[in-house]
């Protein structure tokens, strides 16, 4: 058992560190409130600066935002409890939060989870007694290839090992202000390890720009459709007639909105390309809004890439200055573009488009129902085309090469590149960019992988394979993905990993819908059922059963698909689950001895004549 | 009839149901005579959709029924064993995802979720139960909130704001969290300003927001759904413009031409 008491030895947070005064509080509020102009659609935005200085939002803070946004209190209330990152409860001074995607955990970061709890004398998932640290766990950050890692205040720290996690206390314990930690512990490395036609593209910042100016918006757009760039996000919409239909429909402003919610845990390959080629991100950006006739563009920026957000803002600042971005971008009359960055704050949801369209408005993150499309009416009900960054980096390309250039690798139905996030058993994980159409068996081997028992393919929401199916191809027609490569070798449990994912969606479901909120918690249960070695045959049906329910009735593709991963593993791996069965007819989920668990905390008893079960075996 | 202008139709399990432009597929059925069966759709607010009850397969592809715009020639497949299957499966999750003891229930017999669940068949919950912990609010003078009950269907939401320019109730949390608030810095309903007079308060469909003082008036076998079923209700309630000389106004168009109920709750509807 762990200590849940703190211990003396913790220094208190000094007196000038303490809750300020409530003036001071509403004051620093305020000055939010105004360097946002009180716009309600900047709320995730303004929520998440309000939140900086104590680590949660106090009822009075929700209160002074919402009659300068001018919304009910219960709404922005339920706003902050929609995000993972926004605290409605005091949280410590110290906010950490372990990775736990199923590669963490394979990187060892439970027990380091524990030596953390243990060395700071705090239990995961509380708030230390003198208010200075809490240990939570989150779901994947985008740091597969260098775990496990963490987050601190919302700053990742990757590559954690023991010395560095005893590093993390003692900055901890000693406090040292988060801005003066030692700057080594935040470095995030690239990873590239297989650079193809996108990853190796080197262009002066304007190029892709005034290639499009000079093909002309009607003729680009065409260009883009010839090249049948699908949607690099994992949907695989056809780019071209998104940003056809976004062009003709009607309305006073479009936007262009790129999605860097990269959520899909095992994938970071977006983290790499705004690291490394931010500039030819924008510059697709800039190139659908001359194309749509937009004039707005947002980045959407998942929570967890804290550390892109400064270099980000940087790079958009040097455009503007290089005319790049603004009014008459490069002397052209009319030509007008630019791009705000916001942040997210924890919620794979809102990788979802439309969900990521009310967050963007300010609200939580629910995805819409549709019709309309979002080219008719998405931002504030007006024409948007929503792109994943590596399907504006391809856009960008192929203005400056053309279609036939694009086309000439790839299969005939996918064209271009595909970026992978490569993680998990293998010697070199990283990023690496293949021609769509490339073997599972052709990455395992470039990626250093042996004894391969199963690889997931597009993270929890697509497919995980087996050996015998390592001849499949990567592309739209066979292996859809959004490009994440979780590889697991043969010391691995398949149900495990099955099972890690089904909390992962179970936590990440938005609610909205019936199927969804309570299948993904029912499946949970459903599958600790199993690992706690009371499942039988009726449960396996359940599963296929939840899963038919899910697939027909969820809002969004959450719910359809947050059964995949254990019908796949069911379906390859039965064996992995029917070890743990007790037997094929029915074992009650209901744990009578486990109920009276509460019962023996409050007379403080924990010997055998306390535990049905003991008595029951003697 | 060739001389009149022809009112388009889709195809509901066989029969042609007309429909006006605008109307969703659950409107156009509920006015035509048609039942689907449906928790969260309300023919006073705009549908959002979130039970999936109405889930109904519309040329092939699953959708629900209260969002989807009807379109001419749509075949709409609805009272299917498989549709049927799921529906209880939906309101079986909504059983279990609370803490629902309908013998003990103030709303038995006036609850729109023991009532569907009665129409469709429901026996038993089937699935795990999750015994949430959700306190009650009985903070104020008047009304009793009993969070327990709650289906997230989020009509007191709307009714709130659409129809009481309140706002009294939001939602919060995510997934199996979520859960309703209230408008106060406290979070409690006595610090809000809700009234008894309030749609919010009426439409609830199951027991969360309750007078007090009012328990238990009419004896169960008494109530709204012990007369007949929530199918033919839900018939009789649908506005009905096709049958109209004018469109009513979804928002003054609730039982108002049905047959008068024999019951209190209707009383309770309408307060």
């Amino acid at each position: 058992m762990r200590p849940v008491f703190a211990r003396a030895a913790i220094p208190r947070v000094p007196p000038n560190d303490v809750m300020p005064p409530d003036a001071d509080r509403l004051a620093r509020v305020d000055a939010i409130l105004q360097r946002h102009g009180a716009d309600r659609t900047h709320l995730v935005e303004i929520l998440r600066e309000a939140q900086e200085p104590e680590g949660w939002l106090p009822p009075e803070v929700i209160t002074r935002i919402a009659r300068a946004v001018d919304l009910p209190r219960a709404r922005v209330e339920g706003v902050a409890g929609f995000y993972s990152m926004l605290h409605l409860e005091p949280a410590g001074r110290y906010r950490i939060r372990f990775a736990d995607n199923i590669t963490d955990r394979m990187q060892g970061s439970e027990a380091l989870l524990d030596r953390m709890c243990e060395s700071l004398w705090v239990e995961q998932g509380k708030t230390s007694e003198d208010g200075l640290v809490s240990i939570a766990r989150t779901s994947c950050i985008g740091m597969c290839d260098q775990g496990p890692a963490l987050l601190v205040n919302g700053r990742a720290i990757p590559r954690l090992d023991t010395a560095r996690i005893d590093r993390i206390a003692e900055l901890v314990r000693a406090p040292t202000a988060l801005d003066a930690w030692p700057p080594d512990l935040f470095v995030v490395e690239d990873n590239v390890r297989r650079p193809d036609r996108i990853l190796s593209a080197a262009f002066a910042p304007g190029e892709v720009i005034r290639a499009t100016l000079a093909r002309g918006a009607g003729p680009a757009l065409e260009e883009i459709k010839r090249s049948n760039l699908l949607g690099r996000g994992g949907a695989g919409f056809t780019t071209g007639i998104k940003w056809q239909t976004t062009r003709d429909s009607p309305g006073e402003e479009r936007y262009v909105v790129c999605n860097a919610d990269e959520g899909e845990p095992g994938t970071f390959k977006d983290r790499v390309l705004l690291a490394r080629h931010a500039d030819m991100t924008i510059e697709g950006m800039t190139a659908a809004a001359y194309m749509i006739g937009s004039r707005r563009g947002f980045i959407y920026l998942r929570g967890e890439y804290l550390h892109l957000r400064e270099p980000l803002l940087e790079t958009l600042a040097r455009r503007r200055a290089a005319n790049l971005l603004g009014k008459d971008i490069l002397g052209t009359p009319g030509f007008e573009l630019d791009v705000e960055l916001r942040m997210g704050a924890g919620a794979y949801v809102c990788g979802e488009a439309t969900a990521l369209l009310e967050s963007l408005e300010g609200k939580r993150g629910i995805p819409r129902n549709k019709p309309p499309r979002m080219a008719e009416k998405g931002f504030l009900k007006l024409p948007t085309t929503v792109n994943n960054v590596e399907t504006f980096c391809g856009a960008a390309l192929i203005m400056l090469h053309g279609a036939d250039w694009f086309r000439a690798v790839g299969t005939s139905k996918s064209s271009g590149t595909k970026l992978l996030s490569v993680s998990g058993d293998c010697a070199r994980p990283g990023i690496y960019e293949y021609p769509l159409g490339v073997t599972v068996q052709q990455v395992l081997e470039d990626c250093g992988a042996e004894r391969t028992q199963a690889v997931q393919v597009g993270g929890p929401s697509g497919t995980c394979v087996s050996a015998n199916e390592f001849r499949r191809r990567l592309a739209f027609e066979d292996l859809e993905t959004g490009g994440a490569f979780m590889v697991f070798d043969e010391s691995r449990d398949l149900f495990e990993i099955a099972r890690h994912f089904a909390h992962f969606f179970a936590h990440e479901s938005c609610g909205f819908c019936t199927p969804c909120r309570v299948g993904t918690s029912l499946l949970r249960n459903c599958m600790d059922k199993l690992h706690e070695g009371k499942g039988s045959q009726h449960d396996l049906d359940r599963i296929l059963r939840l899963n038919r329910v899910l697939k027909a009735s969820s809002h969004c593709g959450l719910g359809q698909s947050a059964c995949n991963p254990l019908v796949d593993t069911l379906k390859r791996f039965r064996p992995a689950y029917e070890r743990r069965l007790q037997s094929f007819e029915f074992e009650p989920a209901f744990d009578l001895d486990g109920a009276l668990a509460r019962a023996r905390a409050m007379t403080g008893r924990d010997d055998p004549g306390a535990h049905l079960r003991e008595t029951e075996n003697g | 009839m060739p001389d009149e202008k022809q009112v388009p139709t889709f195809q509901l399990d066989g029969v042609d149901v007309p429909f006006q432009p605008g109307q969703t597929v659950v409107q156009a059925a509920l006015a035509a005579g048609h039942y689907i069966p449906h928790l969260c759709y309300h023919p006073e607010f705009k549908p959002h959709g979130s039970c999936k009850v109405c889930t109904v397969r519309a040329n092939g592809w699953t959708a629900t029924a209260c969002t989807l715009p009807a379109k001419a020639r749509m075949v709409v497949e609805s009272d299917k064993e498989d549709l049927n299957d799921l529906r209880r499966t939906l309101v079986q999750m909504l059983f279990v995802e609370g803490n629902h003891f309908c013998p003990s229930c103030e709303k038995s017999g006036n609850c729109v979720l023991q009532a569907v669940g009665y129409d469709l068949g429901v026996t038993s919950p089937d699935l795990d139960y999750f015994f949430p912990d959700r306190p009650v609010d009985a903070s104020h003078p008047d009304l009793l909130l009993d969070f327990n009950r709650c289906i997230l269907c989020e009509l007191c939401v709307r009714a709130s704001s659409e129809v009481d320019g309140k706002s009294v109730f939001a939602l919060s949390g995510r997934g199996i969290r979520k859960h309703l608030i209230v408008n106060a810095e406290s979070g409690r309903l006595a610090d809000t300003d809700i009234s008894v007079r309030d749609k919010a308060v009426s439409v609830c469909p199951v027991g969360v927001i309750l007078r007090k003082r009012s328990g238990f008036m009419v004896p169960i076998g008494k109530r709204r759904f012990d007369a007949s079923p929530i199918s033919d209700q839900a018939l009789r309630d649908a506005p009905r413009p096709l049958t109209r000389a004018t469109e009513a106004k979804p928002a003054e168009a609730p039982a108002a031409g049905s047959a008068p109920r024999a019951d209190a709750s209707a009383k309770q509807d309408r307060a």
